[in-house]
């Protein structure tokens, strides 16, 4: 298990290096840099500006400069917010999306399991049709759309919800919503494929054979076996939560990372594009390594060090 | 012998989309008081039907008990409540099924297995149905017990996921074992020890047992009394030495006759009864062997056979056996 962390933490940190890698010299290919304005800058202000940062190098050396800092772990300073780390202000903007993500994924696995198994257990009934559509159309309906209709119905029509801000618990229903009708519907069709199928399955009968109730083997041994397409799920759903927030949050105003992130590239804030950037990649890889953990605990027949790469 | 368990005139239906699969067309039977009983016959003729309508396993729908009583202790499980049910499978009636490498639940330990039908019947603390658990994986055979129960069933070969299988089936020493095809998904070496386990547990406990195979080579091991079905009815029902030594029904004389002989010269063929069984949405209004039968006769066609009894505990049901019959086969 530890040998199976620590192999698979090493392609986590090649996956992070191709990563930052990529994004400097894609970032170095846009057009513009962070001094350009409507306003004309004199020319030596900017030369001075440029000199400041570093700018005014060959690109390859400002990247090896930039790799130089960051295995020191420095993420540099921000060009637009002046004098800020970058580290302190993902710091700072991540505590909200961190908030509204975890309560976003949270919903998303309660929600989507329980309506799959609904679907499941009552399969070709009413409960599963009704499931079924609104699962095709939470896959089919993207969440900034979402995320205005619901703003337009629940705040400015019906004034029930906010309709920016993240103030407190009554904030969170709509960005929430938003974020979740995706994971929802793509994990109530996982855990309806996935029950029926094991519903079916020959120990289902030993466990009625046994004469347990109904709830005992749906608790004990339904469910469990169930659920593995939805842990498999968990990784690729937090990255879908993730960037999908920062859509949300500037749709709801919210000032998380998600906001930081889309004014950093506007404005070609160099340092803060790439600290959010490592900042998300390292967030799902995260993401991916708990998924395989999580899946070697609940399905005995996984060995995790037996595998080199998964 | 006092019967623990009378079937009468079963009748099992599916409700399909093309009408109505009249699967078991009414059995007729009892088992004794530690005795074990065969049911055999070939896939589809309503075996493995008739053994989990004993224990009320098939949903319905699809499934419908047409008519008919299945008395158990003298009482009549189709006439009871799901929670009655419960408290009776597992308990009183055991059962293991064909395939033991998708019985067991791949996610929990065998020990938790066990010890789930104990908690749940026995209303034993976790330690004391542990301690018996490992005690039934020992009676079955499985060595290093205290270890295995730890294990996941990915842990156990086939043979020993049976053994796990029955051991949880006997667990609370039920009266009645139901074992459906326990030997098919086996390979043959494994198939000897898995019935000396169960002939073993048997002696033991004096547990009833119905077995349910197509393997006469396991019948003639271990059962009392042999019940041949054919489309869903009985068509020869008697004891071990009846059915092998003095077969009675062409079907009958059929599977025997198509079974590979030790003596057999390399290169003789096997002897197959020719054709598939009848339809069971139109089930035949004459015997069902009639279209398969080389004896058949224009009656066989349009009359169902009744029983001819030759001792209390052998009948077949066929029309040349009728005492009519002599007359129109004046030479046999």
């Amino acid at each position: 298990m530890v040998r199976y962390i620590a192999n698979k933490l090493f392609y986590t940190l090649i996956s992070l290096f191709i990563l930052i890698s990529a994004t400097f010299f894609l970032m170095k290919a846009i057009p513009g840099d962070p001094f350009m304005s409507e306003k004309k800058v004199p020319e030596e202000i900017r030369q001075r500006l440029m000199e400041q940062y570093g700018l005014d190098k060959p690109v390859f050396q400002q990247y090896i400069k930039y790799l130089g800092d960051i295995v020191q772990g420095d993420l540099g300073i921000s060009m637009k917010k002046i004098n800020q780390e970058v580290s302190d202000i993902i710091g700072q903007t991540f505590s909200a999306s961190l908030k509204l993500g975890l309560v976003a994924i949270v919903v998303s696995v309660i929600i989507g399991v329980v309506l799959g198994l609904l679907a499941a257990l009552y399969h070709r009934k009413i409960i599963d049709n009704i499931t079924m559509v609104l699962a095709v159309l939470g896959i089919a309906v993207p969440s900034f759309v979402l995320a205005s209709l619901l703003q337009y119905v629940f705040a400015s029509k019906l004034h029930w919800l906010p309709t920016m801000g993240f103030k407190g618990p009554l904030y969170y229903v709509l960005p929430v919503a938003a974020l979740s009708a995706q994971p929802i519907a793509f994990i109530a069709r996982l855990t309806r494929s996935s029950m029926l199928e094991v519903l079916h399955a020959d120990y289902i009968k030993t466990a009625k054979a046994k004469g347990l109730s109904w709830f005992a083997i749906l608790t004990r041994h339904v469910v469990r076996n169930g659920i593995m397409p939805v842990v498999t799920y968990m990784g690729p759903m937090t990255a879908n939560i993730v960037t999908g927030s920062v859509v949300i949050e500037q749709i709801f105003g919210i000032g998380g990372i998600g906001k930081q992130f889309v004014q950093a590239i506007t404005s070609r804030d160099y340092p803060m594009i790439m600290g959010i950037t490592i900042f998300y990649g390292a967030l799902l890889m995260i993401a991916r390594l708990v998924t395989d953990v999580a899946y070697g605990l609940i399905d005995p027949r996984i060995k995790l060090n037996a595998r080199k790469e998964g | 012998m006092e019967p623990i368990l009378q079937v009468k005139d079963l009748h099992v239906s599916f409700q399909v989309k093309g009408g109505e699969v009249k699967a078991v067309r009414g059995m007729n039977f009892e088992v004794g008081k530690g005795e074990t009983v065969a049911i055999v016959g070939e896939s589809g003729s309503g075996k493995s039907v008739t053994a989990q309508t004993i224990m009320r396993l098939i949903p319905s729908p699809p499934s419908i008990v047409k008519q008919g009583e299945i008395l158990f202790q003298g009482q009549d499980i189709l006439k009871k409540s799901n929670k009655q049910m419960e408290a009776i499978r597992g308990k009183d009636i055991g059962m293991i099924f064909q395939d033991p490498m998708t019985s067991l639940n791949p996610t929990i330990r065998i020990g938790k297995q066990i010890t789930e039908v104990l908690i749940k019947h026995q209303k034993m603390s976790a330690g004391e149905a542990k301690k018996r658990a490992i005690e039934m994986l020992k009676l079955v055979g499985i060595k290093n017990a205290e270890a295995r129960f730890n294990q996941y069933p990915h842990e156990f070969s086939g043979g020993m996921r049976q053994r796990a299988m029955i051991a949880i089936a006997l667990a609370c020493r039920p009266s009645l074992l139901i074992a459906d095809e326990p030997t098919t998904a086996l390979d043959v070496t494994i198939q000897a020890q898995i019935m000396d386990v169960m002939k073993d547990m048997q002696e033991r406990l004096g547990t009833s047992i119905i077995l349910i195979t197509h393997d006469l080579g396991v019948v003639a091991g271990m059962c009392d009394r042999v019940i041949v079905m054919y489309a869903g009815e009985v068509v020869e029902s008697g004891t071990k030495w009846e059915i092998f030594k003095n077969p009675q029904h062409p079907y009958t004389k059929g599977l025997l006759r198509s079974m590979p002989r030790l003596d057999q010269k390399k290169g003789e063929p096997l002897i197959p009864i020719i054709g598939t069984p009848p339809d069971l949405i139109k089930p035949p209004i004459g015997c069902p062997f009639a279209a398969r039968c080389d004896k058949a006769m224009k009656v066989c066609e349009r009359i169902d056979p009744e029983a001819t009894v030759f001792s209390d505990t052998h009948l077949a049901r066929c029309w040349n056996l009728h005492p009519m019959a002599k007359e129109v086969h004046p030479n046999e």
